[in-house]
């Protein structure tokens, strides 16, 4: 992982000023897209959709910011939207529908979860942070499947989106659209400062050599502490609007299988430079929800029945194209952007 | 004599039967150079690991500056100004040489948990850093990055990582340790111009630096001390000769 990590680290310096364009390209397209879904005429369906994308790339992005920079593997992540999903669901069910009470709630109890947890896991290194991230998670997917009164296994169905101050201005999918769109922006402005500033520099020095660290006079645990709390405040946040978009809140949230695809949006768009893990997330759910059509179209020289078979299996091609990606395309895809201007 | 600015009483450390650090007691008085030689496996990078707190030690005390500090970890002692370089060459490679000084002069300059604003652009830290670099002759590869710099140019990054701690007492292992010839004229020349200035606990093989460049040289062998003193009459000591000179001169 950290060789990985620092692979990644020496290029970044000298090509930083042609990345700039991409998240801006990025943005550009999001802002873009509901003009375009308008003209789709399933404006309804592609909305939905970006709206997945934009929040899952926050998610990830939380995750790209101890993973790519502090060198941290959470296996346990998903936890975190199921501690934003909950409390939206929650509060909800006993009336409180206000996003202003329940974001802030949210927050809160996601930088409770995290100081807790994060405070035993980063005592370890290595496989055994994997781990016990991984058993932190189990634990509350476990406790969320036997709260009885919010649903337990299968969850609960929220009875609308949170209010605004009082208003319903959420139920409107452009509306919802353009808040998660500038919670993704908010959330990317943030993380860039942090990893620029001073706070974000010992983590990334941590992150190549904890040793030297604590030579010139840091506490490496301190710092990794308060960058998890934060990652996990972030994923919180994209729980709530994961809710409000599902509109239902279920254990699903937080299944390990959850936790295990934010790495993978994270190493597949590429760790440690924030932007590649909305990309990383984009690509994931979009070859998700596309490969079975994109295979039908594909193999058009088979057979009907073969052709069913395969848009049927998809997920038969997409575990080996994921591999296939991250084998032959180190750095994920932003690795594959800069890679022309290199060599 | 003035108060010693590091003192060691009875430090021990033992791992299993095998003892690395045997009874050692040391003094370390303000503004010298102090050489600690020995033959290989005599535990001199133990001891180091020891006073710098990378290691803890099963008994005795150290004291600095007048303070117990036995028992506090490694970034707590270099905050109290005992920094420390590694025998083997201990950077951030992904960093540029100034960001490296930059982030040790940051651990000295107000808090690290600020969240905004650029920390590469930040002149209270990029200018200290820089005359840390221009010191130890580094100054025009301010901005590669570490891990592309030849070994001798790493070990000259790691003692301007050092001095930026703004330490009172350097703890370097074997600072010469795999340089060529010219790079290790340059770093015994920076290390000529720093001894004016800081309390220097040293450990080297190469005994032309080491004779050249100490007040006083402790020998260590096998754990034990067994004599402290100017490098003139270390050099004539019978017991000294007999276990590591005379050995050395043969190889």
């Amino acid at each position: 992982m950290t060789e990985l990590a620092e692979t990644q680290a020496a290029p970044m310096s000298s090509l930083r000023p042609r990345l700039k364009i991409v998240p801006i390209v990025l943005f550009a397209a999001f802002a873009a897209a509901p003009l375009l879904a308008m003209a789709s005429g399933a404006e309804g369906y592609v909305l939905s959709l970006l709206t997945r994308v934009m929040i899952f790339g926050i998610a990830a992005m939380a995750l790209d910011l101890i993973l790519g920079y502090g060198a941290l593997v959470s296996f346990g992540h998903a936890a975190f939207l199921g501690i934003g999903g909950y409390a939206v669901g929650i509060l909800a069910s006993h009336g409180v529908e206000d996003a202003l009470v329940q974001v802030p709630v949210a927050l809160a109890a996601s930088a409770l979860f995290a100081l807790v947890t994060g405070a035993i896991s980063l005592r370890t290194k290595g496989v055994y942070f994997i781990m016990i991230t991984l058993a932190f998670g189990q634990m509350l997917y476990f406790l969320a499947t036997s709260l009885a009164a919010y649903g337990g296994d299968d969850g609960m169905t929220l009875s609308s989106r949170s209010l605004v101050a009082g208003s319903r201005i959420l139920e409107s999918d452009f509306a919802f659209y353009w808040v998660c769109l500038l919670c993704l922006l908010g959330a990317y402005a943030f993380s860039r400062s942090v990893v620029a500033s001073r706070f974000g520099r010992v983590l990334r020095g941590t992150r190549e050599n904890a040793v030297r660290m604590e030579a010139i006079g840091f506490q490496p645990f301190r710092f990794q502490l308060v960058a998890y709390v934060v990652s996990g405040m972030l994923a919180g946040l994209a729980g709530c609007l994961l809710a409000n978009q599902a509109e239902f809140v279920s254990p699903a949230f937080m299944t390990w299988q959850r936790s295990g695809e934010l790495i993978f949006m994270v190493v597949l768009g590429g760790l440690g430079s924030l932007h590649g893990a909305i990309v990383g997330a984009a690509a994931f759910l979009l070859l998700e929800e596309f490969l079975p059509e994109i295979l039908h179209g594909l193999s058009f020289f088979l057979g009907d029945a073969t052709r069913a078979h395969l848009a049927e299996n998809w997920k038969m091609v997409f575990g080996p194209l994921l591999i296939l990606i991250v084998l032959f395309a180190r750095g994920g895809i932003m690795g594959l952007l800069r890679r022309p201007h290199h060599g | 004599m003035a108060d010693p600015l590091l003192e060691l009483r009875h430090l021990r450390k033992a791992y299993g039967a095998l003892v690395v650090t045997d009874d050692v007691s040391l003094s370390v008085q303000p503004g010298e150079l102090h050489a600690i030689i020995g033959p290989n496996g005599a535990g001199k990078t133990t001891l180091i690991h020891q006073i710098s707190g990378t290691l803890s030690s099963d008994s005795g005390s150290i004291l600095f500056a007048g303070e117990d500090v036995t028992a506090l970890s490694m970034p707590q002692r270099v905050r109290r100004g005992l920094a420390r370089s590694f025998q083997i060459t201990s950077i951030l490679p992904g960093f540029s040489a100034l960001e490296n000084v930059a982030l040790a002069v940051q651990a000295r300059a107000g808090s690290s948990f600020r969240f905004f604003g650029n920390a590469a652009q930040e002149k209270a830290l990029n200018e200290p850093a820089m005359e840390c670099l221009s010191e130890v002759g580094l100054g025009a590869r301010a901005h590669i990055p570490a891990g592309l710099l030849s070994h001798g140019e790493k070990r000259q990054l790691e003692l301007a990582i050092g001095l930026a701690t703004q330490p009172k007492l350097l703890l370097l292992d074997e600072p010469l340790a795999g340089t060529g010839h010219d790079e290790s004229q340059r770093v015994v020349e920076t290390l000529r111009r720093l001894k004016s200035r800081l309390t220097i606990v040293l450990i080297e093989h190469d005994m032309d630096a080491v004779f050249s460049l100490a007040d006083r040289v402790s020998v260590l062998v096998y754990g034990r001390v067994i004599a402290t003193d100017t490098p003139e009459r270390i050099r004539a000591h019978p017991e000294v000769r007999a276990a590591y000179l005379g050995e050395e001169e043969t190889v």
